[in-house]
């Protein structure tokens, strides 16, 4: 079934105004029965206002190994935080 | 015939129909072909059963003898149940249920799309709802029929099986009687025979995409109107019935 019904990755917007957010992954044949699979498997409940399939091959990532020399080095530069400012009472909550 | 008892009379049969169909869908809850269609079914099952709800709630107060939906839907007998043949018709295999499906959901989108103007402003209201999720089943089972009919050798065969066994149903669909005569020169319901076209064309669309002739030599099968059903309907009713009969009045 895997080689006929390929996986795609299903994101969700769940407000107008928000990023689409990725919920989960679904099988399907094609982009049209993605799309229906997704509404279907990820939308039952009101979740989502809009919603986007991605054929999983699609889609290009790290490559596990490599996290020493692409995640690493941001480990140790806590002044990338926005940590070291006093924020005035009267802005309130940020 | 009296207006109430032909509004009862077309209540019951269309709520027969949505009932009866969403109890079939239902048994494909946990053994779909896959988890995407295991919730398609049954939420395409829970379109029909709601609407079913409103229609039956709707007959019980214009028969007014105190009888709820659940009354209606689970303690009756067989013959009192008015539900097209087609849709009590086994699901077989996935093509025989997405094609009893795509029947029933391109005729009622029709028969919504009208009785949205229906002289009954309950029913209007019932139609206004329904047409959505009627809209959707259509997209999806015809989806599916242009993907197994114009698919390998094994689905394009089980998809024409399919029509050979389901298409003598449809005609029932169109069939007029002294209730549909009644209800639609009282603007109840639309003339099923002006929508009877408009089902050919939305039929011929997807069996067009799907490379599947329509078939135009068979014998109609009816009877579902007149309560009297095929042998596959006492099982369904058993199951369907079980818990009201077994526990009468039992609610969540």
């Amino acid at each position: 079934m895997n080689k006929e019904t390929p996986v795609w990755e299903v994101f969700i917007r769940p407000r107008t105004g928000l990023a689409h957010k990725h919920a989960g992954s679904v099988h399907a044949a094609d982009e049209v029965m993605a799309l229906q699979a997704a509404r279907d498997v990820y939308t039952r409940r009101g979740e989502g206002q809009s919603v986007w399939v991605v054929r999983s091959a699609d889609i290009v990532a790290f490559d596990p190994a490599d996290k020493d020399e692409l995640l690493e080095p941001s480990a140790d530069k806590i002044y990338r935080h926005p940590s070291f400012y006093n924020i005035p009472d009267d802005v309130g909550h940020m | 015939m009296a207006h109430d008892k032909v509004l009862f009379e077309i209540l019951i049969r269309l709520a027969d129909d949505h009932l009866v169909l969403g109890h079939r869908l239902s048994e494909w809850c946990g053994h779909a072909p896959m988890l995407e269609e295991d919730l398609s079914m049954p939420n395409m099952a829970l379109d029909l059963i709601g609407q079913a709800r409103s229609l039956y709630a709707y007959a019980g107060e214009i028969e007014n003898r105190g009888r709820d939906e659940d009354a209606i839907a689970y303690l009756r007998t067989e013959p009192e149940y008015k539900n097209l043949l087609l849709v009590e018709k086994p699901n077989e295999d996935f093509a025989h249920t997405m094609l009893r499906q795509f029947y029933f959901a391109v005729f009622m989108e029709e028969f919504w799309k009208e009785a949205i103007s229906s002289s009954d402003n309950t029913l209007a209201g019932i139609a206004g709802k329904a047409m959505k999720e009627i809209a959707y089943h259509i997209r999806h089972c015809g989806e599916w029929i242009i993907r197994l009919g114009d698919g390998t050798e094994e689905s394009s065969r089980r998809m024409r099986a399919a029509v050979e066994v389901l298409h003598p149903y449809t005609d029932e669909m169109f069939d007029h009687d002294d209730v549909v005569a009644a209800a639609v020169s009282a603007e109840i319901i639309p003339d099923p025979l002006l929508l009877r076209p408009r089902w050919e064309q939305g039929v011929q669309t997807v069996f067009k995409a799907a490379k599947i002739t329509m078939p135009n030599d068979y014998w109609a099968l009816r009877g579902g109107r007149a309560g009297q059903h095929g042998e596959e309907m006492g099982f369904l009713l058993a199951d369907l019935q079980y818990m009201q009969r077994t526990y009468p009045g039992m609610t969540w």
